[in-house]
């Protein structure tokens, strides 16, 4: 049987294959190497076994980080899915509107990371931000510096107008590809505008709504420059995330052997809840 | 239930409609009695689909009324007019299971459970889906999916009328015979008033007892498919119904004759003379090959099975008829020969009643 | 020019998609792909094409083996059941674009485009965009664009389907007249029978993934070979009935007629037009109930049922007839099949044989 395979379309992969290397692989074999190792600089590296990942996984401090990062994480979530499809459901469908709030929607998702901290660091302070100024006039104890909960506040808030947009647009464009007839058979069905949503809408938006969650889930677990440019993890460890206190542990303590072995469990940790969302959220697809 | 007036509608797409052309539907009176099969019928673009949403209330007339029995609901929204609709593709919830999609619409009415129960499963015996009723509606074939859509519009039995939009163009032929012998059944069983929206004379001939044929936003002819056929009002009318449609041929008619590529035909009645372009119509199965008659050149001749299409030209226009499966085409002929009784006169496209008696 | 499936056969995830088929077809010919949705039809044509590559068989083209050849070497042009056009460019560009594609001189290239359009009647749209078309028009562009290329082997996969029922009529009598201009192998996929009689050539009836018959059009629509192909072969449906034929006559009601098959039980097949309401001299009676009527204007459909069966009737003329009644219906033998238990054909209707 001469079966016809062209075995020379996976040259065509090769790059890809060789830029995946050197961007992931690699690194993440050096980290893998640094975790198992101790070294006491001067490139002179020791055994160390699972000892780092026996120190990490032990730590308070990286304990409390985590539960940091899990409520921070749920919150957004729980803020940016559902303001995210309310806003969908608004914007107008088409015409001279939806061109402009689609253009206005997509600003933010523009601005840098860093930008966006700064903007809301100075947007929030009480002597000279427009924000901070305003509630204190109003008589509003705000302060983000001195108060955890302030702080909290300002970083979700912050990333929920950073963010939401994304959720909304991905929403929009899931929305967009419902023909009008499930509209009008809706309508002559006498279903509610609940109706409407829980069977056209939503269904419809699962496959959107499902990429909308595991972005903003990784994104905001992995959430690093703007807590560092507007708290700096304060105050006190109040809005220390896993990335900053990896990174405080690496670069602040040079502890690159728990530092490599607290990436891998990040990272695993990621893998797990994104594995985890994704079971869910299409296990309801697949019944018969 | 209700008997539908379409009172002097028009309607038009543009804000500030100008010339004729900026009306999708031209001023139109029509009454529909409760309780019967109607059709529309033309071509895409021909307002028929404009006409339907105007009805199930997705679309606000420009002018006009719309009445069910003596009611005006011309500025009621759709909820609150109480019709079904089964759409050309199939719309069926998809995380529901057959069962809850068909019970859907009397959920909506906050029925007690054990009548929904009972509505559904007999509209599910009814479009033969029983089997399937707790499968979930994704996944299932489009002819399935089209079944739910139309048990969706049977569900309920109250409704003011149920529309149909060309809702057998997803279906491969062999299953359009059974859906459509389901709706007929249906219909006879249960007496909705009924309108049918498609493009194909058969689905609209042998589904309706009056077809409402549309063209260019305008109603050219409301008649039985008999009428239709027989005696269309319009070239359009003649050519749209039947394939291969009415033969037309420009011809000068005088009293019982008519003179047609220099040749005279008689005809069955005698007609008062007329300015315009003057046309003699003849369906092609008034049209016998023969030895004397109008000359006539065969191009192809097309075995359809239980007949055959002989195509081809009298005087340069196009003219087809049609022979029946067990008769053999003549050797050579080149003459065809007109039923006098069959032939319609037409001035302007429109068609022309004879004089009361033969001058 | 011939291209030729040999024992050409497609599996899918452990699925059989299409069943080893052999077909050869002839230079220049129309052959149809008769059969209802996912019968393996635009498959069949995607493994000719080469879009495709077949689990088994090999396919040849003027007697070279093109298995597994890419699509682009092959020759082929392929239509859609969507009118598939660039949006951006007009007509002319739209038409021009496989041979701009191919390097072809610019002069030729706008004489081949110019005669294209006026055997496709498009010489007055060709500076409009195809979106300011109507679908006709749109579809038209599209076959144009395949034809332009001067390919060998032209696949239409239900190309009419998305189309006015009027349209539809006209460009089926449109296709025969340009197939037999260009020269080319045309394989034309399609559900309904009646578009297979009006566009002649050969036809190939499929059913789930198998070619049951090729043979000339008339031919498979008046001779078929097996139960399942009469029944794709038929709209409305073949009618059938059991029956039994005992000692040379079979057996249907109280009629019997001679038969010359061996005794046992068949089904007996006829179609819609072959039901008749007039006794003529060698028709049976048979005893129906009349279930509903459809009128189309020139004939009347009778829904009937005989015992357990539906039937379906075609009789000219209006007719009025009290639904719900029995009625007397009445078949010439001539017109009946017989099928054995396994579906084969036993004794095909005698009028097709003198055919």
């Amino acid at each position: 049987m001469d079966k016809p395979v062209n075995n020379r379309a996976w040259f065509l992969v090769l790059p890809v294959l060789v830029l995946v290397a050197f961007s992931a692989v690699i690194p993440l074999m050096t980290v893998v190497n640094y975790s198992v190792q101790d070294t006491f600089g001067n490139n002179q590296f020791f055994w160390n076994g699972l000892g780092w990942f026996q120190e990490v996984l032990e730590s308070d401090r990286i304990h409390a980080a985590l539960g940091r990062q899990l409520l921070f994480s749920a919150i957004i979530l729980a803020i940016e899915i559902p303001l995210g499809i309310f806003i969908a459901l608004n914007m107008p469908k088409r015409g001279f509107w939806a061109s402009l709030v689609l253009v206005l929607m997509a600003l933010p998702l523009l601005i840098p990371w860093n930008v966006v901290g700064t903007i809301w660091q100075v947007f929030g302070r009480v002597d000279i931000g427009l924000l901070g100024h305003t509630l204190a006039a109003l008589g509003v104890d705000y302060n983000y510096v001195n108060d955890p909960l302030d702080a909290w506040a300002t970083i979700i808030v912050m990333d929920v107008w950073h963010w939401t947009s994304l959720v909304a647009l991905l929403c929009y464009a899931g929305l967009q590809s419902i023909p009008d007839a499930y509209y009008q058979a809706a309508r002559i069905d006498q279903a509610s505008r609940w109706g409407v949503f829980r069977f056209i809408e939503l269904p419809k938006m699962s496959g959107v709504l499902l990429i909308a969650v595991l972005l903003r889930f990784m994104d905001s677990f992995m959430i690093y420059t703007e807590p560092f440019v507007v708290t700096g993890g304060g105050p006190g460890n109040a809005t220390t995330f896993l990335s900053i206190d990896l990174v405080k542990m690496a670069i602040g303590q040079f502890d690159l052997g728990p530092a490599a072995a607290f990436s891998l469990i990040y990272f695993l940790v990621i893998l797990l809840i994104s594995w985890v969302f994704y079971t869910v959220m299409t296990a309801q697809r697949d019944l018969p | 239930m209700a008997r539908i007036t379409l009172d002097n509608l028009a309607h038009s797409y543009s804000p500030a409609p100008k010339g004729d052309a900026d009306w999708a539907l031209k001023p139109m009176s029509l009454t529909w009695r409760d309780g019967g099969a109607y059709a529309l019928l033309g071509s895409s673009g021909c307002g028929k689909t404009t006409l339907l949403n105007i009805i199930s209330g997705l679309l606000r007339p420009s002018r006009g009324r719309v009445l069910f029995g003596d009611r005006d609901v011309t500025d009621l929204p759709t909820a609150a007019r109480n019709i079904a609709q089964v759409f050309q593709f199939p719309v069926v919830y998809d995380t529901m299971t057959v069962r809850q999609n068909l019970a859907f619409p009397l959920k909506n009415l906050g029925l007690p459970a054990a009548q929904i129960a009972a509505r559904v499963d007999a509209v599910a015996r009814m479009i033969g889906m029983e089997e399937t009723l707790d499968r979930r509606a994704r996944g299932l074939t489009a002819d399935a999916k089209q079944k739910i859509s139309l048990g969706r519009g049977m569900v309920r039995q109250d409704v003011n009328a149920i529309l149909f939009d060309e809702p057998l163009t997803v279906i491969d032929p062999q299953m359009k015979w059974e859906l459509r012998t389901q709706l007929k059944a249906l219909h006879r069983e249960f007496g909705h008033t009924m309108i049918y929206v498609t493009h194909d004379q058969t689905e609209a001939l042998t589904f309706a007892d009056e077809v409402v044929v549309m063209s260019e936003g305008r109603v050219v002819q409301a008649g039985t498919p008999q009428s239709l056929f027989d005696t269309p009002a319009h070239t359009f009318v003649g050519y749209f119904i039947g394939s291969p449609g009415m033969n037309l041929l420009d011809a000068e008619v005088r009293g019982t004759s008519a003179r047609v590529a220099g040749t005279t035909l008689q005809l069955a009645r005698a007609y008062a003379p007329w300015k315009g372009r003057v046309q003699i119509g003849i369906r092609p199965d008034a049209v016998r090959p023969a030895t004397e008659g109008l000359p006539f050149r065969l191009i192809r001749a097309e075995d359809v099975g239980h007949h055959r299409i002989l195509r081809g030209e009298v005087a340069g226009a196009s003219f087809n008829l049609v022979l029946p499966e067990d008769e053999p085409i003549p050797a050579g002929f080149d003459r065809v020969a007109l039923d006098p009784a069959r032939i319609g006169v037409f001035v302007d496209d429109w068609r022309i009643e004879p004089l009361e008696r033969a001058a | 020019m011939t291209l030729e499936l040999r024992g050409v056969a497609k599996e899918v995830g452990g699925q059989v998609w299409i069943h080893p088929a052999d077909l050869t077809l002839a230079p220049g010919s129309m052959n149809i792909l008769l059969g209802p949705t996912l019968s393996g039809k635009t498959t069949l044509m995607r493994l000719m094409a080469g879009l495709d590559q077949p689990s088994a068989g090999r396919i040849l083209w003027q007697g070279r083996d093109v298995t597994g050849q890419r699509v682009q070497d092959r020759g082929v042009a392929m239509v859609y059941q969507q009118f598939i056009n660039y949006p951006s460019m007009t007509v002319y560009d739209n038409i021009a674009s496989p041979l701009r594609l191919q390097r072809v001189a610019r002069a030729e290239i706008d004489a081949r485009v110019r005669q294209t359009a006026e055997m496709m009647r498009l010489t007055p749209m060709l500076d409009r965009r195809p979106l300011e078309l109507s679908g006709g028009q749109q579809q038209r562009t599209a076959l144009a664009r395949a034809l332009v290329k001067g390919a060998g082997l032209v696949l239409l996969d239900e190309p009419l389907a998305n189309l006015d029922y009027k349209l539809r009529e006209e460009l089926r009598a449109e296709i025969p007249r340009i197939f037999e201009a260009s020269g080319a192998i045309f394989v034309y996929a399609t559900t309904e029978p009646e578009e297979a009689l009006l566009l002649g050539g050969n036809t190939a009836t499929l059913w789930e993934g198998r070619v049951t018959q090729f043979g000339p059009t008339p031919q498979v629509y008046r001779a078929p070979q097996d139960a399942v192909t009469a029944r794709v072969f038929s709209d409305p449906p073949m009618n059938f009935k059991r029956i039994e034929v005992k000692g040379g006559e079979a057996l249907l009601e109280t009629a019997r007629w001679p038969v010359d098959v061996p005794d046992g039980r068949y089904a007996a097949g006829f179609r819609a037009p072959h039901l008749t309401l007039e006794q003529s001299p060698r028709a049976v009676p048979l005893s129906a109930r009349l279930d509903a009527t459809e009128i189309t204007g020139a004939e009347t459909y009778l829904h009937l049922l005989h015992g357990e069966d539906r039937w379906v009737g075609l009789v000219p003329g209006v007719r009025r007839l009290p639904t719900g009644a029995p009625l007397t219906v009445w078949l010439d033998p001539a017109h009946v099949y017989l099928f054995d238990e396994g579906g084969r054909l036993a004794r095909a209707a005698p009028y097709a044989r003198a055919a």
